[in-house]
C-alpha cells in the first residue's frame, strides 16, 4: 500500500487515484476513489450513491471555484502539480481554506518533492503524495525547515508583525 | 537601517541550513539538475559561462559598512577579488564554487545578509530611490515600505513558483528615481487631499523582449491595505499568468491581454476577500519598521559656499557639480561614488575598493552606503565641510570619475564575457565608448545623457529606457548592435525607438559620435539630448547617421 504524508506523519493510504480516462462503469462500488474533475461534474449524483467514499482531483488549470457548491460533500480534494514549478494550486489551496473554510483533506499529488512541502503546508495542504522515487522519510523532515514565518497564511493567519 | 531581531535572524539562519541540504543533495545526485535549478535560482545561484554566479540581495540598496566589508572578504576569499553592482541594486559574484556557496551564505548571515529570492520565478528584491530619506523632493521615505514588502515577500508560501520572476519598486519622491513604471508592480507613495498616505499602484511594466510601461490600476490605495492588495495582485497573476510560454509569462502580458481595467477588476474582486483581514497593516508595525529609518544624528550646520574651492580646484568643481546632490538637511550633501571609470567593467568593484567604501561610509556617512540601479554607490549623508577631503580620498580610490548622469556613466550588463544568454559582448563596447568620450570638457558640453548597453534582449541593462540604448543582436552567429534613441526614465518613462539597421562592434563609437555631434549642432540652449530628440524626432538622427558621406 502506498505511503503518504498526512498531518505530518507517514501513513498508509487507501484512496485510489483514478486517471482522466476512467469511465463510471470501471469504478468499484466500495473503493475510496479520487475521480477526475470532469467525471465528477458529469456524474456527481451517481458517484455519491456508491458505498465507497468519493473525492475529486483537479489538474492545475482547473479552478477551485467550480467546486464551491460541492465542498460539504467532499471528504478530500486532491490538487495536481504537473511539474513542481507550476504554482497555481498553492493559490487554490488557500482559496479552499481561507475563503470557503473547507475542512476536509487537501492533498498534493503529482510532482511533489521535499522542497515544496513547507510552503504547501502553509497554504493549507495537509496531505502529500511524495513522488514515488523520492525518500518520503527525508521529505517529512522539511516540514520543520523553518520555525518562523513572516506572512500570515492558512496555517497561521496572523503575520509575524502581529505576533512579535 | 533595518536591524534584524531574533526572528529575522532565525529565518535567515534556517535558510542557510535548508540551502546547504539542497546543495548537498544535488552534489550527491539525489536531486537532478532540473530539480535543483529552481531551488538554486531562488537563492541567486545561476550557472554561467565559466562558473556559478551568486547574486546577493541588498534590500532596497541599503548597506552598512560592516556588510560592505563582508562583501570584500567574500570577493577575496571565494572569488577573484571583485564584485559587481547590478541594475537591481544587488551584488553579484562571478566566480564562486558551487560547493562554497552554503559557506558564503553562512558568512553573509552573520552580517544580516542573504541571497533569498534574488533570482527565480518568485518575488525579487524590492528596489527604490538611492536618495531615499535624504532627497529634497521626498513625500515619504520609501524604505520602511520596502522593508515591509521585503518581509511579506520573503518565502511567501503561495508565490514560490510564479509563472515568471516578479519585481516590485517603490518611490516616495516627486521625481521617480526608481523607474517604477518598468516594474511588475510600481508603487508611488502619495498623500491625498486629507493628508493621508497611500500608494498609486502601477502594474505590468517591464523590459525584456516585450517592453511595456506599467498601467495605473489604483489611484490611491490607503497604506493599511498595502499587503492585502499586493497579495491580491500576485494571486491573480499566479493563477492566470501564462505558463505555456516563458516569453509570455510575465504579468505585463496578462495585464495587456485582459486590459488594465479588467485586470484591476479581477484584483479588486480578489482583494475583497482579504481586505481588512489579518494581513492589514497596523500603525504599530509601520512605526516599528519606520523607527529603523529615522534621520541619523545630524549636526546643526549651515550650507557651504563652494565658490572659492571650486575656483582653486576645477576638478573638484566639476566632480561636485556632477556627482553630488542637494540634501534635505542643511550643511549636508549626498555623494555618488562612480563605478564607471574607463577600463573597469561598469559596476565592478574590487575587494580593496569595497573595504575602502566601508571606511568612507564610517568616516563620512554614519556607516551606511547605498547601491544604485545605475550600478554606482552612494554615500547619502556627507557633511559639506568634509566634501573636499572626501573627494581627495575618492580620487585615489578610483571613485571620483565625474560622470554621474553623463554619457560615460554607462549601465552595462556582463554580456558575452560572462553571461551564457548573451548575443554579444557589452563590456568592451562600453569601454570603447568611454575611451572615445574621455575628454571631460566634451563630456560636460554634451551634458545629461543616459547610455545603456544590454548583451541581449533580456534587457538586464535597461537599454530601452536609456536616452541612447545599445542592444547586442545575433546575425548569423556574428555579434551586431542595434541602437535605439529616446528612452527615458522618471514619471515620463518612455521606451526608445530603433534607429535603423544594426552595426558591427568597431563601428559603435563612431555611430555614437555621429549621434552626439548631430545633437550638439541641433540643440537649443540648455536642451538636453533627450529634449532635442523629443523636439526633432527620429528621422533627422537617422538620416544623419546612415548618410553615405559624413
Ligand atoms: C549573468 C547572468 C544573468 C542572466 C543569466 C540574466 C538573465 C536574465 C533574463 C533571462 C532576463 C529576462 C527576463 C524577462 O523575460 O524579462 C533578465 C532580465 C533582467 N536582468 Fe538579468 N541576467 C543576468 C545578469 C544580470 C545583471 C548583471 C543584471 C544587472 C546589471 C541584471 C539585471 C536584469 C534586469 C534589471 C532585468 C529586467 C528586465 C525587465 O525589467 O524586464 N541581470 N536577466
Ligand atoms: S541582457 Fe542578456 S547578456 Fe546581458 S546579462 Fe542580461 S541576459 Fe545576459
Amino acid at each position: 500500500m502506498q505511503k503518504i504524508i498526512k498531518d505530518a506523519q507517514i501513513v498508509n493510504d487507501n484512496w485510489h487515484l483514478l486517471a482522466n480516462d476512467i469511465s463510471l462503469e470501471n469504478i468499484a462500488n466500495c473503493d475510496d476513489v479520487i475521480v477526475p474533475f470532469a467525471l465528477w461534474q458529469e456524474h456527481k449524483q451517481l458517484l455519491q450513491k456508491r458505498d465507497g467514499q468519493t473525492a475529486v482531483w483537479l489538474d492545475s488549470s482547473q479552478e477551485i471555484e467550480e467546486l464551491a457548491d460541492d465542498l460539504t460533500t467532499l471528504p478530500l480534494i486532491a490538487l495536481e502539480f504537473p511539474a513542481f514549478t507550476d504554482g497555481r494550486h498553492y493559490s487554490s489551496a488557500r482559496i479552499l481554506r481561507d475563503r470557503y473554510r473547507y475542512k476536509g483533506e487537501i492533498r498534493a499529488i503529482g510532482d511533489v518533492l521535499k522542497d515544496q512541502l513547507f510552503a504547501m503546508h502553509r497554504c493549507g495542504f495537509n496531505a502529500f503524495v511524495v513522488r514515488a522515487d523520492k525518500d518520503i522519510e527525508n521529505a517529512l523532515l522539511s516540514l520543520n525547515d523553518f520555525t518562523e514565518t513572516y506572512q500570515g497564511a492558512t496555517d497561521q493567519p496572523l503575520p509575524l508583525f502581529k505576533r512579535r | 537601517m533595518y536591524i534584524y531581531d531574533e526572528y529575522d535572524q532565525k529565518i535567515v539562519d534556517e535558510r542557510v541550513k535548508q540551502f546547504r541540504d539542497q546543495t548537498n543533495r544535488y552534489l550527491a545526485g539525489d536531486l537532478t539538475e532540473d530539480e535543483y535549478r529552481p531551488l538554486r535560482l531562488q537563492n541567486g545561484v545561476y550557472i554561467q559561462r565559466y562558473a556559478p554566479m551568486l547574486r546577493i540581495a541588498v534590500p532596497y540598496g541599503l548597506l552598512s559598512s560592516k556588510q560592505l566589508r563582508k562583501l570584500a572578504s567574500i570577493a577575496r576569499n571565494y572569488d577573484k577579488g571583485y564584485a559587481h553592482v547590478s541594475t537591481r541594486q544587488n551584488f553579484q559574484f562571478n566566480w564562486p564554487e558551487l560547493e562554497d556557496i552554503p559557506d558564503i551564505l553562512a558568512e553573509l548571515a552573520t552580517v544580516q545578509m542573504h541571497a533569498i529570492q534574488t533570482s527565480g520565478n518568485c518575488i525579487r528584491n524590492t528596489t527604490t530611490d538611492q536618495f531615499a530619506g535624504v532627497a529634497k523632493d521626498e513625500v515619504i521615505d520609501p524604505r520602511a515600505w520596502c522593508e515591509i514588502i521585503r518581509q511579506w515577500s520573503t518565502f511567501h508560501p503561495e508565490f514560490h513558483h510564479l509563472p515568471r520572476k516578479f519585481k516590485i519598486a517603490v518611490n516616495g519622491a516627486q521625481q521617480d528615481r526608481a523607474v517604477i513604471e518598468v516594474h511588475d508592480i510600481g508603487l508611488e507613495a502619495i498623500r491625498n487631499s486629507q493628508g493621508e498616505l497611500g500608494f498609486k499602484v502601477y502594474v505590468g511594466g517591464g523590459l525584456g523582449r516585450t517592453p511595456i510601461i506599467g498601467s495605473l490600476i489604483n489611484e490611491f490605495l490607503p497604506w493599511p491595505h498595502l499587503l492585502t492588495y499586493l497579495d491580491a495582485i500576485v494571486r491573480v497573476y499566479n493563477r492566470y499568468g501564462r505558463r505555456d510560454n516563458k516569453y509570455k509569462a510575465r504579468i505585463k502580458i496578462l495585464v495587456k491581454a485582459l486590459t488594465p481595467e479588467i485586470f484591476a477588476e479581477k484584483v479588486a474582486a480578489e482583494w475583497a476577500n482579504a481586505k481588512d483581514g489579518p494581513m492589514t497593516l497596523t500603525e504599530a508595525e509601520v512605526k516599528r519598521i519606520s523607527s529603523h529609518f529615522i534621520a541619523p544624528a545630524y549636526k546643526q550646520l549651515t550650507d557651504i559656499d563652494f565658490n572659492e574651492i571650486d575656483q582653486q580646484h576645477p576638478g573638484f568643481a566639476r566632480w561636485r557639480q556632477q556627482n553630488t546632490r542637494p540634501h534635505k538637511q542643511t550643511g549636508y550633501i549626498a555623494v555618488t561614488l562612480s563605478l564607471k571609470a574607463t577600463a573597469t567593467p561598469p559596476g565592478d568593484i574590487s575587494d580593496k575598493q569595497l573595504d575602502a567604501a566601508a571606511d568612507l561610509a564610517d568616516q563620512y556617512s554614519f556607516g551606511e552606503a547605498r547601491t544604485t540601479h545605475q550600478q554606482n554607490i552612494v554615500l547619502a549623508d556627507v557633511e559639506q565641510n568634509k566634501l573636499f577631503e572626501l573627494w581627495q580620498q575618492m580620487r585615489e580610490l578610483g571613485f571620483a570619475t565625474p560622470n554621474i548622469g553623463m554619457l560615460t556613466n554607462i549601465i552595462s550588463c556582463p554580456g558575452g564575457d560572462f553571461c551564457s544568454l548573451a548575443n554579444a559582448k557589452s563590456i568592451p563596447v562600453a569601454e570603447a565608448i568611454q575611451r572615445r568620450f574621455d575628454n571631460l570638457d566634451y563630456l560636460f558640453d554634451i551634458g545629461e545623457l543616459d547610455l545603456n548597453i544590454s548583451g541581449c534582449m533580456n534587457a538586464c541593462s535597461h537599454h530601452h529606457i536609456g536616452h541612447i540604448g545599445i542592444l547586442g543582436v545575433d546575425k548569423k552567429g556574428q555579434e551586431f548592435y542595434q541602437i535605439s534613441l529616446g528612452g527615458n526614465t522618471g514619471y515620463n518613462t518612455a521606451l526608445g525607438s530603433v534607429l535603423g539597421p544594426s552595426f558591427a562592434q568597431e563601428e559603435i563609437p563612431d555611430v555614437i559620435e555621429k549621434i552626439i555631434q548631430f545633437y550638439l549642432k541641433q540643440r537649443h540652449a540648455d536642451e538636453r539630448f533627450i529634449d532635442t530628440y523629443q523636439r526633432l524626432g527620429m528621422e533627422p538622427f537617422k538620416e544623419h547617421v546612415y548618410a553615405k558621406n559624413n
